[in-house]
């Protein structure tokens, strides 16, 4: 439960609230490893302490991988950690990506938004067994061009000739020659055996529904999709019950779910 | 089966209909094709035609003053493009630029009217092909207006 010291070795800027920091243990000695689709608790001393997806790789040792939205006093105040500036970091912590399910099916991976985050571990992980997979998609939304992460990432990820990779936003200018969309319309384009495929979701959580309704009129079975579900989360480990959200605490019993297991949840409003 | 009603027996939106009416609408249509960068329709011109894409992709844009043309959709080959109008002329609200080289059955809608009139089963079917396009287009609309990413 103490937030071990880490030191930035590098920022990056995604978007114009969004960045990308590299983090190394203050000690020395790599960072402990984790599994796609896990969390770390950050904590910007003096301020306070969030929950932020892994965004690495989990299958190169080395530095630690966090993407962080300045949204509030302690995501603005990790965001502008410069080089060298000190964080804490507690974790991993959660449930990863069913990654161990995908040799042998299709897999699609739909995310929006920041939630291609925590799901650009598992497509490290997917490219990395390539081989052992049927078709590999993943289609990314954002709300504008400006807001797409990883834009050099995505780019090289398309020019795979064993990865089909759709992106599409919500509006954009006259400059902008790929697709404008919601998600739910390249849904269909996808190319994938209902019956085979392994599903991972991760976005906005109004985005994922409307999402796991296509998904599943396309006829992939709810236990075959994963998403991972994001709310309040304080201690990380299912003590406090900040996360509590029904039967399950989202930092223990998650954040990644199968559909089948919550979707008498979803659509509650009480919770 | 001449070259348009082949091409209208292989587009989603057509795949309802009867071989007889597809004849007939195949009478209603002309092959068009723009380049990459080209204008399909502008707003306030008059909108006479019903376009059926079967290659290329156009941007579907709202011109929003001092913030230049907004791309609203993109509209695929398998897709339409326009609406169905049966009474007065009307005038596009939006304009569609080709993204890419495009091609295209635009469908003459006053003939189309015409025909369907003539025809109430033509007019039906057209109809309910039609309203699920419709459908779709409302609910992917609500969605954009959601702003989903906004948080």
């Amino acid at each position: 439960m103490v937030p071990e010291p880490y030191l930035v070795q590098g920022v990056k800027k995604e978007t114009g609230d969004t960045y990308t920091l590299t983090l190394a243990p203050a000690g020395g000695g790599p960072a402990p490893a984790f599994a796609p689709g896990q969390f770390n608790m950050l904590y910007a001393f003096g301020v306070g302490e969030v929950p932020i997806s892994i965004s690495g790789d989990p299958g190169q040792p080395g530095p630690l991988v966090h993407t962080i939205r300045a949204v509030g006093a302690v995501t603005r105040a990790l965001c502008r950690l410069k080089r060298g500036g000190v964080l804490g970091v507690r974790g991993p912590f959660g449930t990863p990506w069913p990654v161990d399910l995908a040799p042998g099916k299709d897999v699609v991976v739909i995310a929006g938004g920041l939630g291609l985050a925590p799901l650009r571990p598992a497509v490290y992980w997917l490219l990395n067994r390539r081989a052992e997979l049927g078709n590999l998609e993943l289609l990314y939304g954002a709300r504008t061009p400006q807001d797409l992460l990883y834009r050099r990432e995505l780019e090289r990820w398309r020019g795979r000739f064993d990865f089909r990779v759709h992106v599409t936003v919500d509006a954009a200018r006259g400059d902008w020659r790929g697709n404008v969309g919601v998600v739910t319309t390249v849904i269909p384009r996808m190319r994938f055996d209902p019956a085979h495929t392994l599903a991972l979701v991760c976005g906005p959580e109004i985005m994922m529904r409307f999402t796991l309704q296509e998904l599943v009129k396309a006829g992939v079975p709810p236990e075959q999709i994963f998403l991972s579900m994001e709310r309040n989360m304080k201690c990380g480990v299912g003590l406090c019950g900040h996360c509590q959200w029904g039967p399950f605490f989202i930092c223990k019993d998650g954040p990644v779910f199968a559909l089948s297991r919550i979707q008498e949840w979803l659509g509650r409003r009480e919770v | 089966m001449d070259a348009i009603e082949t091409i209208l027996a292989a587009h989603p939106f057509f795949k309802d209909l009867a071989p007889r009416h597809l004849k007939v609408l195949a009478e209603c249509a002309s092959t068009v094709s723009f380049a990459a960068g080209e204008y399909l329709f502008r707003e306030n011109e008059a909108a006479t035609n019903f376009y059926v894409l079967y290659h290329g992709r156009v941007a579907l844009e709202v011109v929003a003053g001092g913030r230049g043309p907004l791309t609203i959709r993109t509209v695929e080959a398998g897709e339409v493009l326009g609406w169905l109008w049966f009474t007065k002329p009307y005038h596009w609200r939006s304009e569609a630029r080709a993204l890419e080289v495009t091609r295209a059955l635009a469908l003459d809608v006053g003939e189309v009217a015409r025909r369907c009139e003539a025809d109430h089963e033509l007019g039906y079917s057209l109809l309910k092909a039609y309203s699920h396009v419709l459908a779709v287009l409302f609910r992917v609309a609500f969605v954009q207006l959601l702003d989903i990413y906004g948080t």
